[in-house]
């Protein structure tokens, strides 16, 4: 039999101004599935859901459920249709409890007063319903990403949603928390509920999704069964290109020993790392969230203060207490989170690129203006960066270049090490690939490149050596000729 | 050509550029002073008060306080803080000055380097303890607020120090050529506060803090530092206003000032600066602070009941934010 079809749209439209975001995009969700959208930044995978979501209205074309048209005009009909869409961001209230969370807008009443002995018991029904180790009374603010995330989807579920919207879900927690999350999906598309599933992951659809819609420059591609598509063929599809060489890494002979450290600790989250950075290798560090790769190299880059440990630049012990001093030494770090650490959003690209070398052209109070665009244009140019002007509000511009800037502004320091955190975070695959070109270049003229990141692939195919850490710990070392996933995640594991 | 010449050609072509770019960033509130003023100048009552030389100087005098508080006003929010103890500092420094040559027969310079210091002092304070703290800069100021003025009284038990010597005039009332003397200090100090955030490293680091502080210490940017040195900037104005209008008035006075942080922070926010910290400039602040002078003074002229004054007031720099609101939004 043919399982139900809970949602089908039509031929969708969406024009802003000057951009055509949506033209003719088709989908259909069934009921028990989760169906996955792929598309790069920029395909229209958010417009479409903010559409289903009554955030904007189509243009033309038509939306049913469960075959009935309808007409999702705002969010509260959105919700009426049983639609639920769990954000990127999370927007739950810090201040209250999980069990008002859970009921916000609805709460049981005695009276005229909210009787909150039965809304905590009925939130506590549904959370232990589905095995989720959360007291409906701790305040919500307290919980770690990944259980507030579950408190949305027990919201999501308790307002009765037949269809549920995940927005990169897996973003920000830990494998752990990502197999429990999954298990919960798993119980719920077994109760009927169809998941639409928005990620950049390419891993993660082997594992929970069953079929995947791939989306270009707001025009649907094509809609496949997970099972019966590989890898290669969803990527081009995405990209509208063959990508050859999604990685590239050409090996080389390691320099001398370059950066060594030993026993470092930050009395909180390192726990007496050591490890060495030979000239030009690539050197990955694998490890599960919260086993204390990025805190590690917040010491190195003298962003923690009070760390203990020995830290040699070729072979002379130096004492990095600033980011200023790490600079001088030729470190530089583009942190993880750069919407939070790394970027002036509300600045231009030029602004952004610049301030860490603003000696090389202000001198007192006079401004080289020349040297400022050329050394913005050197970045840009020299990262592949597309942006309309350097004058171009850096918030306005796609994560991935937004994420060049980032990189960009790092290399105008002429660093001899260059620490990256996470540098493919939310960025789509196109721009991944030519990042890593872009890595593999810069080791090969020599520079020392550390690269701290959650995916897997990314690691080990362009890594010279992978260290692994755990609870502040470097486990162990692993040569790229004998590193797979298997003996990473067993270094990694508790 | 030669050098000399040709670097002289790039500064004049720089300056047009700056000053087109100042035009566009700011037309909306430029067009509403404009409007001001042609209604001011057509009106039949204000028509032959309000465009005489003498009238000009006038408002440019009187604005020249709080052109000094939004000097350093606009980097304080820029920053994304606030700093609410301008007003009293102006009372405080005015009156240590005054004191200074009316009670200790200190010379005129002297007692006006310590109004400044005074100032400075009361930043350099608020910078050190917003700097070194997570207290909001709201609270920091509030409280040194409360604490300038009460010393403001207490120096002078609540009576006016009155200054009888002639040339302590000089500063607040008098004139350098033609031009009254608190007009030349304000063009001295608009041209030092634009040079400071528009060409220093400093100014870029005030951008970059006040639009995301942790990126900035990921930066390598000294954030203590940089917020350390524009309270003290910050500071230093409230002071130089302070002395600048006990000189016009003849004396210090324990409540000069009541309120002038407010006036400030308006005109900071007319001229276009986001309360939110990271965004903004000095030459929309002068507009903002034209606007609300040209005001103050066309509705005396116009013999506005000064209760109303108030209504006008508020409603205009109303007005005038939801013109940038909404010019914002079309972008």
């Amino acid at each position: 039999m043919e399982p139900k079809v809970l949602l089908k749209m039509k031929n969708i439209h969406k024009s802003f101004p000057g951009v055509h975001a949506l033209k003719s995009v088709d989908f259909e969700l069934r009921a028990g599935e989760v169906h996955a959208i792929l598309g790069e930044n920029g395909a229209g995978k958010s417009t479409l859901i903010k559409v289903l979501g009554g955030i904007y209205t189509p243009d033309e074309g038509e939306i049913y459920i469960e075959g009935k048209k309808v007409e999702i005009k705002d969010v509260v009909t959105a919700q009426k249709c049983g639609i639920a869409i769990i954000h990127q961001e999370l927007v739950l209230v810090p201040y209250m409890t999980v069990g008002e969370n859970i009921f916000l807008g609805r709460e049981p009443m005695k009276g005229k007063f909210v009787d909150r002995k039965k809304l905590h018991e009925e939130a506590q029904k549904l959370l232990d319903a589905y095995g989720m180790d959360i007291d409906a009374r701790t305040m919500v603010g307290k919980l770690t990403i990944a259980k507030q995330q579950m408190v949305e989807i027990i919201k999501a579920i308790s307002c009765q949603s037949k269809i549920l919207v995940m927005d990169e879900p897996t973003s920000s927690i830990s494998d752990k928390e990502v197999s429990f999350l999954f298990n919960t999906m798993r119980t719920l598309t077994a109760k009927g509920v169809g998941i639409i599933y928005i990620s950049h992951k390419m891993s993660e659809l082997d594992e929970i999704c069953d079929r995947v819609t791939v989306m270009r420059d707001g025009s649907y591609i094509a809609t496949e069964v997970v099972k019966e598509t590989t890898k290669d063929r969803l990527i081009s599809m995405m990209v509208g290109r063959d990508l050859k060489n999604y990685y590239t890494r050409d090996y080389a002979n390691q320099g001398e020993v370059i950066l060594k450290c030993e026993n470092i600790s930050d009395n909180h989250m390192v726990k007496g790392a050591s490890f060495e950075l030979r000239k030009g290798e690539i050197l990955g560090f694998a490890g599960l969230v919260g086993a204390g790769r990025s805190e590690l190299m917040k010491c190195i880059f003298g962003l923690t203060k009070n760390y203990t440990g020995d830290i040699y630049l070729d072979g002379k012990k130096v004492n990095i207490k600033s980011p200023t001093e790490a600079m001088r030494h030729g470190i530089a770090l583009v942190p993880e989170d750069r919407k939070h650490e790394g970027l002036y959003l509300i600045q231009s690209v030029k602004f952004n690129t610049t301030i860490e070398v603003l000696k090389e052209f202000i001198k007192f109070i006079h401004v080289n203006k020349n040297k400022e665009e050329e050394i913005t244009q050197r970045y840009i140019d020299m990262m592949a960066t597309k942006t309309p002007s350097t004058k171009q509000l850096v918030g306005k511009l796609s994560g991935g270049n937004q994420q060049k800037i980032m990189i960009g502004r790092w290399l105008a320091t002429s660093p001899k090490i260059l620490i990256l955190d996470e540098p493919t975070r939310g960025v789509d695959v196109g721009a991944k690939s030519e990042i890593y070109a872009i890595i593999n270049k810069l080791a090969k003229e020599g520079m020392s490149i550390i690269l701290i990141s959650s995916e897997l692939p990314e690691i080990i195919n362009m890594s010279d050596r992978v260290y692994v850490m755990r609870d502040g710990k470097v486990m162990g070392c692993l040569g790229h000729e004998e590193v797979t996933q298997e003996k990473i995640m067993k270094l990694a594991a508790r | 050509m030669d050098q000399v010449s040709r670097k002289k050609k790039s500064f004049i072509s720089n300056l047009k550029d700056s000053f087109i770019q100042w035009i566009k960033e700011n037309i909306g509130i430029i067009i509403a002073l404009i409007i001001l003023c042609l209604f001011l100048s057509l009106n039949p009552v204000t028509k032959h008060s309000f465009l005489t030389l003498k009238n000009v100087f006038n408002v440019l005098r009187q604005i020249s306080s709080n052109l000094f508080l939004a000097c350093g006003m606009t980097m304080v929010i820029i920053l994304g803080g606030i700093d609410l103890s301008v007003g009293s500092v102006i009372a405080l420094s005015g009156c240590i000055a005054a004191g200074a040559v009316s009670r200790y027969g200190l010379p005129l310079g002297v007692a006006i380097i310590l109004g400044l210091i005074v100032g400075l002092v009361v930043g350099m304070f608020n910078g050190f303890v917003i700097s070194k703290t997570t207290i909001p800069a709201f609270i920091v100021t509030l409280a040194t607020m409360n604490i300038a003025k009460g010393l403001a009284y207490v120096y002078t038990g609540g009576s006016p120090v009155r200054v009888v010597t002639k040339e302590w005039q000089f500063l607040g009332a008098g004139y350098i050529g033609i031009v009254p003397t608190p007009v030349v200090i304000l063009i001295i100090v608009l041209i030092i506060t634009s040079f400071i955030m528009n060409r220093t490293k400093t100014g870029r680091y005030i951008y970059a803090v006040g639009g995301n502080a942790q990126a900035a210490r990921f930066s390598g940017i000294n954030v203590a530092k940089v917020k350390f040195f524009v309270h003290a900037y910050s500071g230093l104005m409230a002071g130089l206003a302070g002395v600048v209008l006990a000189s016009r008035m003849y004396s210090g006075q324990p409540t000069a000032g009541e309120g002038a942080e407010m006036d400030a922070i308006a005109a900071v926010v007319v001229g276009g600066t986001s309360m939110s910290g990271g965004f903004g400039k000095i030459g929309g602040t002068i507009i903002g602070g034209l606007i609300i002078g040209v005001l103050n003074n066309g509705l005396n002229l116009l013999n506005v009941n000064s209760f109303w004054q108030y209504v006008v007031k508020g409603v205009v720099i109303l007005l005038a934010v939801f013109i940038d609101y909404f010019k914002n939004r079309k972008a």
